[in-house]
């Protein structure tokens, strides 16, 4: 070991204590008493108030609902995602028809324009499609999304003309040459859309914030923010509350980091 | 012309397979825009009816000084946040990218981690963290010999909360972008530069800087859009009440305007107005960068 070594390494552990910091606090807090956080000196270790925490939360909130809420939006977004964006994608990338090129750049200009801009006119036609306060709001205006698309595309661009052509010649039809053929070859690029959608959806706050209307339909997110504004005092119980709904995701994570970061590298080197 | 019809024809599966994005591209994206440009020039409360008011939003706007408020605090929390973030993201890449670096995956997760973290949770972590008297940044604080800082009562001390959080957040993110635009740098550059004797120092600044410009743009970009999105961090810090000293920005401003007072046809203006604000500057960051390139 070099000194050179021994100072790199030492620099990046830093930063990485600087990063996951956070996270041993929130855990410090979850299983201590608010008033031991906030002594001096604020204790730092793990304690044994977990469950008293855990119970107040469940008092005050009704956290397996929001949690399946969450996750009923989460998979019906990425499942509906997926589909949408790998036929249009595919249907982009192999084919060319009247239109196909102009159709596509404005789909690609369409990523120009952030969300935020149109919030105020999207809320008035959920509110006159009668859509307000439930789960379709959420659900349908994000079936399909231009960076989807165009992930897609760019990876089936490399399936070989030979496949499609011995499909066609075995009586597919173009769905079937989708299904069948580009579907499977897609499998990588479609893994990384699912794991973005799904996380996209479960730390999405503005716009369930403005669409939802009822607290039985809220996600863990609009859910956590209410129960931090009632009841700011209480930290430990926020706090649990935050870790409870922070879990399912670092474990996901944590199954799917390679994949995941290696899509965020891909897709940083693609745009 | 018979001949395209028939083209058009044939090509009928394949307009209906894509179909599905551009019908929602038409309700929630293409009628949205021209309903909110019709908007930002009307009053409406979203019941009652609409009165054309002319260009009257805009100038309220302008002589808002709330307004302007929101704007300063956005674009100092947007500087204050990613200016130090895309820094030390560089150079956390760089070291991760250097050979003798061992346990390189591990570092990427660990980087990585804060990243997936939803933005709601963040806002709690870090306001647990921070008091006006108490807490554990103001306990080492004065532990340091520094004395305690009173937050939540400027506009400075709300800012710095919401730039780490920000920071936070995305410093792994940021890392691994530049990551991916390290290794596409041939190795021997590297090695020929250092033939000829050049320094880390120099080889940091003659060969990967240049190398990563178009990275490092996007990275800009991508920081700039999202810095004038800021919304969930002061929104949630706040709770229910009105925003912190020093952190209402602009989204959460035309938020409420729109949709705590009703104010449908003026947050639609904001809106506009934003959109040409991060327009100007994403086409400012393209000129700066393509300025330099020779």
């Amino acid at each position: 070991m070099t000194a050179k070594k021994i100072f790199v390494h030492t620099f990046l552990l830093i930063g990485v204590i600087f990063s996951i910091f956070p996270f041993y606090w929130l855990v410090v807090m979850s299983t201590n008493e608010t008033s031991a956080i906030f002594s001096s000196p604020p204790k730092l270790v793990f304690g044994n108030y977990f469950l008293v925490n855990y119970h107040n939360v469940m008092d005050n909130i009704n956290f397996y609902r929001a949690l399946f809420n969450t996750l009923f939006i989460a998979i019906a977004s990425s499942v509906l995602q997926l589909f949408f964006n790998s036929l249009t994608g595919f249907t982009f990338s192999k084919f060319k028809f009247p239109g196909s090129k102009v159709l596509f750049y404005l789909m690609m200009a369409t990523m120009m324009i952030p969300a935020q801009m149109l919030l105020v006119p999207q809320f008035i036609i959920i509110k006159e499609l009668g859509w307000l306060g439930s789960y379709k709001a959420l659900i349908i205006p994000g079936m399909a999304s231009a960076f989807g698309i165009f992930w897609i595309r760019q990876y089936a661009l490399a399936i070989h003309d030979d496949l499609l052509e011995a499909g066609r010649i075995d009586g597919c039809t173009k769905f079937g040459l989708y299904w069948r053929i580009a579907l499977p070859i897609l499998r990588p690029a479609l893994a990384f859309l699912a794991i973005s959608t799904f996380m996209g959806v479960w730390e999405d706050y503005l716009w369930p914030l403005i669409v939802l209307t009822d607290t039985s339909k809220f996600t863990l997110m609009l859910t956590l923010q209410q129960l931090k504004s009632v009841h700011t005092g209480d930290y430990s119980m926020v706090m649990t509350g935050t870790l409870l709904a922070t879990i399912p995701v670092i474990a996901f994570f944590l199954l799917v980091s390679r994949q995941f970061i290696a899509g965020i590298m891909e897709g940083a080197v693609k745009s | 012309m018979g001949g395209l019809l028939k083209e058009i024809y044939k090509s009928r599966t394949l307009y209906l397979f894509i179909s599905p994005f551009y019908i929602l591209f038409l309700v929630f994206s293409v009628f949205p825009i021209f309903f909110s440009i019709y908007l930002s020039f009307h009053k409406w409360d979203g019941i009652g009816k609409m009165t054309s008011v002319g260009f009257n939003n805009f100038t309220y706007m302008f002589h808002d000084p709330n307004f302007w408020q929101a704007l300063i605090n956005n674009v100092a929390i947007w500087l204050l946040a990613n200016g130090p973030m895309l820094v030390c993201a560089l150079i956390i890449a760089y070291v991760i990218n250097l050979s003798i670096v061992k346990f390189k995956g591990f570092f990427r997760i660990a980087f990585f981690l804060p990243n997936i973290t939803a933005m709601v949770a963040v806002v709690i972590i870090f306001q647990s963290m921070f008091g006006n008297e108490y807490g554990l940044v103001n306990f080492l604080l004065v532990k340091l010999g520094l004395g305690q800082v009173a937050w939540f009562n400027s506009s400075t001390g709300v800012r710095v909360i919401i730039a780490l959080m920000i920071a936070w957040r995305y410093l792994g993110y940021n890392a691994i972008i530049y990551l991916s635009g390290l290794q596409r740098i041939p190795k021997d550059l590297y090695e020929a530069a250092n033939l000829d004797g050049a320094t880390m120092f120099q080889s940091f600044t003659k060969i990967t800087l240049p190398m990563l410009r178009s990275i490092i743009l996007f990275t800009v970009m991508m920081s700039t859009i999202g810095g004038f999105q800021i919304f969930t961090e002061p929104q949630v810090l706040a709770g229910n009440q009105s925003p912190y000293p020093g952190s209402e920005t602009i989204v959460l401003y035309m938020f409420r305007e729109g949709f705590v007072y009703q104010n449908y046809g003026y947050a639609a203006s904001v809106s506009w107005v934003l959109f040409v604000i991060i327009g100007f500057i994403s086409v400012l960051n393209w000129k700066i960068f393509n300025k330099s390139d020779d």
